[in-house]
């Protein structure tokens, strides 16, 4: 039906009112008799790293108010995985945090291992941990290259982004995809290593500590970047835990906690590491724990890289009933056979239970709940994604902010719009 | 002036305007080219031998744009305020100087539009005028984004023209004069320093104020690191969020306009202008120096760009009146001083 002519009066006459030069609908006036200006920044804004909006009240360019609104990526991932089976969730997971696919791989794959009381051979939790720390480095150097970018110096994300090139020319080597990889699998991995890998990865280790030394030179040393990161967004320890922060948001305050050292998973027990600490939970200090970050997972592949090179053990935990048989045992064998094809068609039947796993992603604790009821899909699956509570530290910290300092603020927090809104 | 018959004057002006125009353009590619080069990359490449046609292409597609104009937008002012930043960037143009009288097919010919004697004085009050078209263009078009930076502009202006203008009170005071051919000119005089004749450049005895008067000129022209008031990573294009097409295309120019003039400003004031090797007998070198000296200036310009954050508006205006202002006044005092003792009037 077409709408008669009172109708459509009464849908413009709720439009908003343009005969001012400005949207005056939701302003009001401060104590002072100043009025407040409400901002909508986002979803379409350069400096929201994705779709978020932030809707700011300003007095000024002084933030009074702040009010983070997420859910524009929500694609419903927990949802999806209650129908597929396990081995099918993984690629879902690359799509939280595109910026770091293997680390949330690895989450997930371990919480199922963990629900299957899988053990997977040493080899595979060595390339487990050179590929989750290379990720990190690409989600860390991904983060620096955009929040210096949001902060003005136009340059570093190019820098940044040419050495995430080499992570992810190393990732399709690796497994033949650059950014959602689907790299890790239940029980380890089936693949033979490509022969031009480990000297690929050898290569990006020794060019990697100069180009660390390159961002250092031109921000640590900045005084224009210290002066729009130092004491700006301070997260004291106490907020820190009441917001339940995790990740370098955590430990720039101070606060010693990561999961690698806390509860170690992998071999991260027997890798030699330390946890970079800031001191005044301010903008500055993040930086410098992520920065310090980057040098500490160059040391952890440098070990692993040098304990594995030599090794071709298994890397698979082909003892299970829970992994897909070997390749060539399906082409010779008919129990192999039978086993492959009820593993495609039907999947592996978890047993009953509930698990939580966490592990330490780039940007914080990244957990995963599974509650299995005995079939072969999870009942139910929880993601506990570090930025999406991480974020809710920004309405805090945004308190009495200037507006440039919006951008530091975000960026600061380390957010993919992927895996807030899941 | 005024010894010269109009229709070279019109000449004159008309071979500026197109070279200047010109050199607009390839401002943007040379900006590109350049900013590419610090970024560890290439640059545009496609469009012509080492890219060169990339202006044009540029030209071509914002003229083929929708020239839209927002539903908020008080569509008067949206019109027009463009222009007066291109048309006031363009004007200042009218004073630098390229070389003296010359003489040419039997005219003697000057070297510039025009020789006014406030010349310095006019290149700021366009600067000033030309900051009207960015808080119109960002008041009127009804976006908060817009307004935000068009205040920022205004501050921003306001606190650097005063910097800007005392930077120069040292070179008025040391001259006598305002007239930029004038002041170019003693530039080409030499001063015995020890056994050398170097040049007498103001950059060497006005140090400080070459120093304050960069910065503020960048800050003029709205460049990083103080491009507040397009900042883009907080204020989406600043006071251009709502313009397309020509219009938007006027502002970018403008801007890059502003800075050719002020790197010729910088160039004539304390560098020089054509003074050079061989510039006083053959007047094309003089010229030559003259431009080489701009494209320093906008290498200078290019390379804050690359290499510097951003500055956060409080700190920007912390700087201007805190730091930069009370050293623009402490060098006038000393320029005064030295004036006097110069003179035999202190000592």
């Amino acid at each position: 039906m077409e709408p008669t002519k009172t109708e459509f009066n009464v849908m413009e006459s709720t439009q908003t009112d343009y005969s001012g030069t400005l949207m005056v609908e939701d302003e009001h006036e401060l104590a002072s008799g100043e009025r407040v200006m409400t901002l909508n920044m986002g979803p379409q804004h350069p400096s929201t790293h994705g779709v978020m909006r932030v809707l700011l009240k300003l007095d000024g360019e002084t933030v009074i108010e702040c009010d983070p609104m997420i859910g524009y990526l929500h694609r419903g991932t927990e949802k999806l995985s209650e129908t597929k089976r396990y081995a099918q969730i993984v690629p879902w997971t690359d799509r939280l945090d595109y910026t770091a696919a293997p680390q949330n791989n690895l989450g997930y794959v371990l919480a199922v291992e963990k629900l299957l009381g899988l053990n997977v051979p040493e080899r595979a939790q060595y390339w487990r941990v050179i590929m989750v720390e290379l990720s990190r480095l690409a989600s860390h150097l991904v983060w620096l290259g955009t929040h210096a970018l949001d902060i003005g110096a136009l340059s570093m994300s190019l820098y940044t982004f040419r050495e995430r090139e080499m992570i992810m020319d190393i990732f399709e080597t690796f497994c033949g995809a650059r950014l959602t990889t689907n790299m890790m699998e239940i029980g380890g991995f089936s693949r033979p290593l490509p022969d031009t890998l480990i000297e690929q990865i050898r290569n990006f280790l020794r060019v990697f500590p100069n180009r660390i030394t390159e961002y250092t030179d031109l921000l640590t040393a900045n005084p224009i970047w210290l002066a729009r990161t130092k004491g700006v967004g301070v997260i004291t320890p106490e907020a820190a835990t009441s917001y339940s922060l995790t990740g370098a948001c955590l430990r720039g305050s101070g606060i010693n906690y990561d999961i690698r050292k806390a509860d170690p998973y992998l071999v991260y027990d027997q890798l030699d590491f330390e946890v970079p600490l800031g001191q005044f939970g301010d903008v500055f200090d993040r930086y410098l724990v992520r920065v310090e970050e980057m040098r500490q997972a160059h040391k952890i592949i440098t070990q692993a890289l040098n304990y594995i090179e030599h090794d071709d053990r298994p890397m698979m935990a082909y003892e299970s009933a829970y992994v897909m048989p070997p390749h060539m045992g399906t082409m010779t064998t008919a129990e192999d056979m039978q086993r492959h094809f009820v593993w495609v068609i039907k999947g592996f039947s978890a047993p009953i239970g509930e698990v939580y796993h966490a592990i330490e992603h780039g940007k914080g604790e990244f957990g995963i709940h599974i509650v299995s009821d005995g079939g072969s899909m999870p009942y139910r699956m929880r993601i506990r994604t570090p930025d999406y509570v991480n974020l809710g530290v920004l309405p805090h910290m945004a308190q009495g902010a200037m507006l440039a300092d919006m951008v530091a603020l975000i960026g600061t927090i380390d957010i993919v719009l992927g895996s807030v809104d899941r | 002036m005024g010894d010269q018959p109009i229709w070279i004057t019109f000449i004159v002006t008309f071979v500026i305007m197109i070279v200047l125009l010109t050199s607009m353009a390839y401002t943007t590619w040379y900006e590109r080219k350049v900013l590419a080069r610090f970024q560890d990359r290439i640059g545009p490449t496609r469009t012509g031998p080492a890219g060169l046609l990339q202006p044009l292409a540029d030209a071509v597609k914002l003229m083929g744009k929708e020239d839209l104009i927002p539903e908020a937008a008080d569509r008067k002012v949206f019109y027009f305020a463009p222009m007066i930043t291109f048309i006031t960037a363009i004007l200042a143009a009218a004073v630098i100087p390229w070389g003296g009288t010359i003489e040419l097919f039997g005219q003697s010919v000057n070297l510039y539009p025009t020789d006014l004697n406030v010349g310095a004085l006019f290149i700021l009050a366009t600067g000033s005028i030309g900051v009207y078209g960015i808080i119109l263009g960002g008041w009127s078009s009804g976006n908060r984004y817009s307004l935000l930076g068009a205040i920022r502009s205004a501050a921003q202006v306001i606190s650097y023209e005063l910097i800007l203008g005392f930077s120069l009170v040292g070179i008025f005071i040391i001259t006598g004069t305002m007239s930029l051919k004038e002041i170019m000119f003693r530039q080409h005089e030499t001063i015995s320093f020890g056994p050398f004749e170097i040049a007498n450049w103001f950059v060497l005895s006005q140090p400080l104020a070459f120093v304050l008067f960069v910065i503020a000129a960048v800050a003029e022209t709205n460049r990083a690191p103080f491009d507040l008031p397009e900042a883009e990573s907080e204020l989406v294009a600043g006071f251009m969020t709502e313009y397309s097409a020509m219009r938007f295309a006027l502002y970018f120019l403008g801007e890059y306009i502003s800075m050719i003039i002020m790197s010729l400003f910088a160039s004539t004031l304390f560098l020089g202008g054509t003074s050079g090797p061989g510039a006083d007998t053959y007047w094309p070198l003089g010229i030559m120096w003259l431009v080489l000296k701009a494209i320093a200036f906008l290498f200078f310009y290019i390379w804050l760009r690359a290499t510097l954050p951003r500055f956060r508006f409080d700190q920007l205006m912390g700087l201007a009146w805190k730091v930069l202002l009370p050293l623009a006044i402490l060098n006038i005092a000393l320029t005064a001083f030295f004036r006097l003792i110069g003179n035999g009037q202190v000592f």
